[in-house]
């Protein structure tokens, strides 16, 4: 799936470039979007890095299971086959509160040790289990309560009221939202095989 | 609101003290699993930067836009925040780059603007996200993940004009 994605892309863009006469530019990101990659990687490298040694405090001193604890009642929902006390359910209860907050990189570490947690529990197969395109499903959706990049750069580029957007963002994310959840969720029943350790 | 994050910490650092947790040594401990994490998705990470890159150089990005224009302009979908609304998916960084050039264009407080800063509220990098989470395991058969997800960002493109008009 995502392997044909790519490759359209990539077809795409050198016919694009042919047509438009860009193929200077085109050649040129060649390299320049391989340095990119690696730019973004050292911004990632030391939030992904910091991060994950803050919550490697956090899951041994069990304030991860005190947030799972306050999250079960609307994560047992969405997980109903997961243990409220796995390594996988706390995981996922911190990615889903540091995403609340608006910490989206700091999502990503519990976030990446929940897909490690599924994919055991799913017998290390290749194809993905309920629980994990539940759970990718809500991190591709914004949970973000407080958009707080977004109001600076508004008030950056001058406008007066820089947070008069926040309840439309929130009904549009809640939308959203659900329109994932629902579509995830319908999902796996349609092609859902209940096999499982 | 800049304090989220560094409250965030120290809520976690304070109770590992409280708990008696060798509080440095667990950070290593993390830190370093964060390297072999970084390690996993760099490849993948790589490969989307790369196509996205060639999607803006090659012009590729604009032929789409054009080609959008009237059906964005059918549902009353600012023309101008199309190129947003499609590198959203893809590219955090890049996005954010065409926000702010059409905060440039349009001011934030245009309908464009506006249109643009709820989309961007809403919305996430769908397909970095799904390339991320599930290259870090090697899980190639998603499912319906990118359907779910996809529909989701259409709401969102939706709503997002719907809601400016209704509210703003």
């Amino acid at each position: 799936m995502l392997g044909y994605i790519w490759s359209f892309i990539i077809i795409f863009s050198l016919i694009c470039s042919l047509f438009l006469g860009n193929t200077q530019n085109f050649s040129n990101s060649f390299t320049d979007s391989a340095a990119d990659a690696i730019e973004l990687l050292l911004t990632l490298a030391g939030v992904i890095c910091l991060w994950s040694g803050l919550m490697k405090i956090a899951e041994r001193s069990g304030f991860t299971r005190v947030i799972a604890k306050l999250l079960s009642p609307l994560l047992k929902r969405l997980f109903p086959r997961l243990d409220k006390n796995s390594a996988a359910f706390e995981a996922i209860s911190m990615n889903i509160s540091a995403n609340l907050l608006g910490l989206g990189n700091t999502a990503t570490p519990p976030g990446l040790k929940a897909m490690r947690e599924l994919h055991r529990l799913n017998g290390e197969g290749d194809r993905a289990s309920d629980e994990m395109v539940t759970f990718v499903v809500m991190n591709t959706a914004s949970l973000q309560l407080m958009p707080t990049t977004l109001g600076m750069l508004r008030a950056g580029y001058g406008s007066a009221a820089p947070f008069e957007i926040l309840v439309p963002v929130w009904i549009s994310s809640a939308c959203a939202l659900t329109v994932a959840l629902v579509l995830a969720k319908a999902g796996n029943r349609l092609t859902g095989r209940a096999k499982w350790s | 609101m800049e304090l989220i994050m560094p409250a965030f910490a120290a809520v976690i650092i304070i109770f590992g003290l409280v708990k008696r947790v060798p509080v440095f040594d667990c950070f290593i401990e993390g830190a370093k699993e964060g390297f072999l994490t970084l390690y996993r998705i760099a490849p993948t990470i790589l490969g989307l930067v790369f196509a996205v890159g060639l999607l803006r150089s090659s012009g590729a990005i604009d032929v789409i836009c054009t080609a959008l224009s009237p059906v964005a302009d059918a549902v009353g979908f600012p023309v101008e925040v199309v190129p947003m609304a499609l590198l959203r998916p893809v590219s955090g960084g890049g996005s954010t780059a065409l926000l702010i050039s059409v905060f440039e264009d349009c001011g934030p407080d245009s309908f464009a603007g506006r249109v643009a800063s709820v989309l961007a509220g809403s919305s996430e990098t769908t397909f970095f996200a799904i390339t991320m989470y599930f290259g870090s395991v090697g899980v190639r058969r998603i499912r319906h993940t990118a359907i779910a997800a996809v529909a989701a960002d259409l709401t969102a493109m939706i709503m997002s004009a719907a809601l400016v008009r209704l509210f703003l």
